[in-house]
């Protein structure tokens, strides 16, 4: 769609008459850290930020949401809960837009979630094009993560004194005719928006020896790799890494009953495939005991097996789960270390 | 009023019985006897409030439904030792009925093999006693049921009709005889050599728990029974019935939306299925 320009001077007032309308959740600094949190004030607006320690999926997919509450009594009544309010989500890097998008497929296929839905229709995305690596481990670049494609409302790249904004749909039109002092893009404006997309690719390394269009067939090789067994010697099973994934969905559901015993609340909380019991069943049988096998559930998640489900692979190369893994689990590493054990078995 | 995928529907149990020393069949009528409209092989999410939900099967075939369910449950987790407490007139929360059950279209006109392994019979017993009741759309229809002891036989009413009927091959043995049992003695594999079978007209189907599958396979597949014509029921943890909780993944599958029933040839390069 169309290109805008919003002067840096104009995002503080933007911002601010966005909190008036909707909840603005944005990057903000956080000790020596950046976290996605609602905006008190436009001024804890930090769209220099390098990473965030979760993902803008906390928006999305909440660490913990109530879905029903059910009130006893003779006939128990079960009260379906939406928690959803209208959100802006300011400053969304290009790997976490990619993210949610494949949450939105993940949440609507098949049978659909009125709960993401809900939270989904009334949240609107400003991306923010990124023109320098986050640190060492992103691998957005090998992911096909560094562009925005679609999926965004507006989305924003840095040139200089101003942003350019691509708007992406009616809803971030509507957004910038209402609450934003904007401009329409001058020549010279689309000159300096060209030279920074243009200058930004160099500062991007690649860190995978491969195309990560591979990752499936690579790992259709790898079942039996040892690099499995290695992980789970190492891996504490302590669920740092898919809790800091932005695609990683996977969830619990509980039942909490009221000190009162007049109802129960049914919750849904993140949960993750490297917790001991989370295939276990009720006899005590886990499906999934060895932690060789849990870590190999992760990255066969990540290259293949939501490839297979979604056809978007599951990996969007923000790096969150290198940084912080306690024990040094970097999945970079791991895919590169599958590509050189079959490129030797090839030889 | 807003919907959840994951908001129960409130059903009363109308009757509550043992079976054995650890199950109970409790008998299910949703809100205004409404039928629950399941395939055989299909599940339901039962939840107790305030103690959680879990996945059951149901045991009940959909020829035989009067408006209610039935549910066969053994007393082991957290959900099911409530359930446990409960009596005929007491609530349980529902949701489904899901996943892919057992497509006896596809069956009819076959030759029926079933080898059920323990509470493994729960969840077949829907598609048994369906085959029962069309019973002309079948060819032979051949049980081999082995449990641990006598005592952990289910539906013994119902295997002894089973045993009385002319058109049914009944054969049942148990791993340790106990009190007055006098028939087979042995795991289930030890029935296979009693029954001979057109291997390209029958359909064979297993459940059981996890360690007797790949006896069990060996069986069929040993009497040259055609990979996509063996079905088998598997269970998983499961949060949400509906394939996104993660916790029923058998490698790339979602157990709850691709199964709980598979063919053998779906499953047989997929690591963590059996």
């Amino acid at each position: 769609m169309s290109l805008k320009i919003l002067d840096k001077g104009a995002i503080a007032p933007l911002v601010s008459a966005l909190m008036a309308d909707y909840t603005v959740t944005g990057p903000q600094a956080k000790r020596s850290m950046f976290a996605f949190d609602p905006l008190t004030d436009p001024a804890e607006l930090r769209l220099d930020y390098n990473t965030s320690i979760l993902s803008p999926k906390t928006v999305l997919q909440p660490p913990h949401e109530t879905l029903a509450t059910t009130h006893l009594g003779e006939i128990p009544s079960v009260e379906p809960e939406v928690e959803a309010e209208p959100t802006v989500i300011f400053g969304v890097h290009t790997c976490d837009l990619r993210a949610i998008q494949l949450l939105d497929k993940v949440f609507t296929v098949d049978y659909p979630d009125p709960h993401y839905i809900a939270r989904r229709e009334q949240t609107l995305i400003v991306s923010l094009e990124c023109l320098q690596p986050c640190d060492e481990n992103s691998f957005c670049k090998d992911m096909g993560t560094l562009e925005a494609g679609t999926g965004y409302d507006l989305h924003l790249t840095d040139i200089s004194d101003a942003y350019a904004v691509h708007v992406g749909t009616e809803k971030g039109a509507a957004l910038l005719e209402k609450y934003a002092d904007d401009r329409p893009a001058t020549d010279a404006d689309i000159k300096r928006l060209e030279a920074t997309l243009g200058a930004k690719w160099p500062r991007f390394k690649n860190h995978l020896e491969f195309d990560s269009g591979e990752l499936p067939a690579l790992l259709a090789t790898a079942y039996e790799h040892p690099l499995w067994e290695e992980l789970g010697e190492r891996c504490f099973a302590c669920g740092s890494c898919t809790n800091v994934c932005p695609t990683c969905y996977c969830f619990n559901v509980t039942d909490t009953i009221s000190l009162d015993l007049s109802e129960s609340v049914r919750e849904r909380n993140w949960d993750s495939c490297q917790l001991d019991e989370f295939a276990r069943v009720a006899d005590g049988h886990n499906f999934r005991q060895a932690r060789a096998a849990r870590q190999r559930h992760r990255f066969f998640r990540k290259g293949k097996y939501i490839y297979e489900q979604q056809g978007m692979l599951g990996c969007v190369g923000c790096g969150r789960c290198i940084r912080t893994c306690l024990v040094h689990i970097n999945i970079v590493d791991g895919f590169n270390a599958l590509h050189r054990s079959r490129q030797e078995a090839g030889k | 009023m807003t919907e959840s995928l994951y908001a129960p529907e409130f059903a009363r149990l109308t009757s509550v019985k043992p079976v054995t020393e650890l199950e109970k069949l409790f008998t299910v009528e949703l809100p205004g006897g409404k039928s629950l409209n399941h395939e055989p092989g299909q599940f339901v999410m039962l939840s107790i409030p305030g103690v959680g939900e879990a996945p059951i099967s149901i045991t009940s075939s959909p020829s035989r439904s009067n408006g209610t369910f039935e549910l066969c449950v053994r007393k082991m987790g957290n959900v099911t030792g409530v359930l446990h407490t409960l009596n005929s007139g007491d609530m349980v929360g529902i949701r489904g009925p899901y996943g892919h059950g057992f497509p006896i279209d596809k069956m009819r006109g076959k030759d029926m093999l079933f080898a059920p392994g323990g509470l493994g019979l729960a969840p077949l017993r829907s598609l048994i006693n369906q085959v029962l009741d069309e019973r002309a759309d079948f060819g032979r229809v051949i049980i081999l049921y082995g449990a641990k002891r006598p005592a952990e036989l289910l539906f013994r009413d119902e295997l002894d009709q089973w045993a009385a009927r002319d058109d049914v091959e009944f054969h049942v043995t148990v791993d340790r005889a106990e009190g007055d049992w006098d028939g087979n003695v042995g795991v289930i594999t030890t029935l296979f050599p009693k029954v001979s079978v057109d291997p390209h007209g029958t359909t064979a189907v297993t459940c059981g728990p996890p360690i007797m599958y790949r006896f069990v396979l060996m069986e069929m597949l040993g009497k040259g029974i055609p990979e996509n014509h063996i079905y088998l029921s598997l269970e998983r943890r499961m949060k949400c019935g509906v394939g996104k909780c993660g916790h029923c993944q058998i490698n790339g599958l979602y157990c709850c939306q691709s199964g709980p029933v598979f063919t053998y040839d779906q499953i047989k390069n997929v690591p963590e299925a059996l």
